[in-house]
């Protein structure tokens, strides 16, 4: 499989007021297609921050970071949004679903930025829905479902326009075992059945055994690799 | 959806908030309703004037009378085709609340120059006729239940005794800036009296009122009649309608540019509620904001759903504002005293004004949030803890 993410010697840095904290030092890293991989690390090493950037969320102060062919880094603010809504699927600790809208608007948001007909849409959300188990609760507005549905509702949002990669941050950090089972095989699923490259932010060593690569970062630096 | 649906789904978020930003709003454009049209009526006088009348009134102040004898001479002067006067009579109709112009003028003149008061032939004529008669505006006629043969008793005070008119006759306004509200009667029936009771008050009018042939010759005709009165016990002053009901406005200016005033500032006090509501709105959502700029929407998206619920909270109260503004105008225009006030309603230039004031303010109030919302990077969205 070949390399689908490629992160250069990036390095990204914070500032509190005029003092510099540094927060990835020189990161290199590969990422075949097809890959499922965790980052694991203490608060504070840069997980989500190296997530954000291969994301195109955020910029790195200097390096590369490329995906499918192209240098995410040299891209404008709207072009790069423009980029994350076709290639990238968001996965969030918190859903970070829309309160006000229903499943089946949640999931409808990001092909509200295509040309897909209403029909088209449908059909792609309620696909979407289907896939994580939730056609039953279309209708359903995010404060009533359970945690576990929520997730679910945010992993539907996330591979509606079918993106190549994944990214989740702490997808199961906000819920019970159960349901955190529950997302963790859907993943799989997406990895292995539909063939998404995912990168997932974990604390939990359960979640992360459930990836092909685990990768640690502490204080911004990838320290190990085991396969 | 859909961002259309999104705005008003985000609009009924805070129900109780929502409706206090409307009520307010709608208050505000009730307040400014009001204000304007209290400013508007005060200058109906100057809008009703017409260009082709001047009036001739005492040069120390309006208050002095003129004597009978200038009309004469004011006859003559080159341009004048037509003179008549008139005079405050003042008095108390019922009680002091009733408070409508009360005149003494001349009958055989005073509705050829004043043709919009509109005046039946059959009843002018008998009020020419008749020494105690009188003619009263329709909507006299309509607030006290008058009609023809009914008498009206005036207390009078500048002009001491109780006196009676008969209703002769009800002219109806020509235009809807005309006052319908007068009560004119013989200025003769006065000065006779007068003759017997106080002979040093009689023979005096309190202004006169002289139609030209063109009002190019305002200036030349104003001129010509003061320089015949110079240096006479009573010398005149004399400006078009026009100027002389700004002269009454420019008495009360003080009110009238505090109502201005106030009329706005009011409407920068909601436009501070609004602002609020619409930023403490922004500022809860600004992990939405950063969701969405994650989902790849573009700033302007983002700016599209914070304004449009701007303007839909404005657009709203200003709509309820302005509906409710007519009855509320309407109640304190059967509230305040007829005469005070001849013409009060709210104005097109009114409606209009209200309108875009509520759309500014939508407008406006949405402008720092939107900023806040484009200048928060996803990653600081995302940490934002409201």
């Amino acid at each position: 499989m070949p390399d689908i993410i490629k992160v250069q010697d990036v390095n990204k840095s914070y500032w509190r007021d005029s003092i510099e904290i540094p927060v990835l030092n020189n990161i290199t890293l590969n990422i075949n297609e097809g890959e499922f991989l965790a980052l694991m690390g203490p608060s504070g090493s840069g997980k989500t921050t190296l997530l954000n950037l291969i994301s195109g969320i955020d910029r790195p102060l200097t390096g590369k970071i490329i995906i499918n062919e192209t240098d995410i880094t040299r891209m404008g603010e709207s072009a790069l949004a423009k980029w994350r809504s076709t290639n990238i699927g968001f996965v969030f600790q918190f859903y970070n679903l829309i309160p006000v809208l229903t499943a089946y608007e949640n999931v409808e948001l990001p092909l509200l930025l295509t040309k897909l007909s209403k029909s088209e849409r449908k059909k792609h959300v309620q696909t979407a829905l289907d896939i994580v188990g939730l056609s039953d609760r279309i209708d359903h507005y995010p404060k009533q479902l359970s945690g576990g549905q929520e997730q679910r509702v945010a992993i539907a949002r996330a591979i509606v326009t079918d993106p190549i990669i994944l990214v989740a941050d702490e997808p199961t950090g906000d819920l019970d075992k159960h349901s955190a089972d529950e997302i963790l095989t859907l993943m799989e699923r997406l990895n292995k059945e539909f063939n998404k490259t995912i990168i997932m932010v974990t604390h939990d060593p359960h979640a992360a055994s459930k990836a092909h690569i685990i990768r640690h970062l502490e204080k911004g630096d990838l320290i190990q690799e085991r396969v | 959806m859909k961002i259309l649906k999104l705005i008003f789904k985000n609009t009924l978020r805070h129900k109780l908030r929502t409706f206090l930003t409307i009520f307010g709003i709608s208050i505000a454009v009730i307040a400014f309703g009001v204000l304007r049209t209290v400013v508007t009526a005060w200058y109906q006088g100057v809008e009703a004037s017409a260009a082709n009348r001047l009036i001739v009134r005492q040069s120390v102040s309006f208050i002095f009378p003129l004597p009978y004898s200038y009309r004469e001479k004011i006859m003559q002067v080159p341009n004048v085709t037509k003179v008549t006067y008139s005079d405050w009579f003042g008095g108390v109709y019922i009680d002091q609340s009733n408070f409508f112009a009360r005149l003494a003028v001349d009958p055989e003149t005073y509705f050829d120059v004043y043709n919009e008061f509109v005046v039946p032939n059959d009843q002018l004529e008998t009020f020419k006729k008749e020494r105690s008669a009188c003619v009263i505006g329709v909507e006299i006629a309509k607030k006290y239940n008058l009609k023809i043969g009914d008498v009206m008793t005036v207390d009078g005070d500048i002009y001491p005794g109780r006196w009676e008119f008969i209703v002769r006759g009800i002219y109806q306004p020509k235009f809807k800036s005309t006052d319908a509200t007068q009560m004119l009667f013989h200025w003769d029936y006065v000065d006779e009296t007068m003759k017997k009771e106080m002979p040093g008050r009689a023979g005096n009018v309190g202004w006169y009122v002289v139609m030209i042939n063109n009002p190019a010759n305002a200036s030349i005709v104003s001129a010509q009649i003061d320089a015949l009165f110079k240096n006479s016990s009573a010398e005149t002053k004399t400006e078009t309608e026009s100027a002389f009901q700004q002269g009454f406005i420019q008495s009360s200016g003080a009110i009238i540019t505090s109502m201005n005033f106030i009329s706005f500032i009011i409407i920068g006090i909601i436009m501070l509620v609004l602002g609020n509501t619409m930023i403490m709105s922004a500022r809860e959502r600004t992990r939405e904001y950063a969701v969405f700029k994650t989902l790849g929407f573009s700033g302007k998206h983002l700016a599209g759903i914070i304004m449009g619920e701007s303007l839909l909270i404005s657009i709203l109260g200003g709509v309820i504002g302005l509906f409710l503004t007519y009855p509320i105008v309407s109640g304190i225009s059967d509230f305040i005293p007829r005469g005070m006030f001849p013409i009060f309603e709210i104005e097109p230039v009114t409606l209009v004004l209200a309108a875009s004031a509520a759309l500014i303010i939508g407008f406006a109030a949405s402008i720092f949030p939107i900023q806040r919302a484009l200048k928060t990077k996803i990653v600081d969205g995302f940490r934002f803890v409201g």
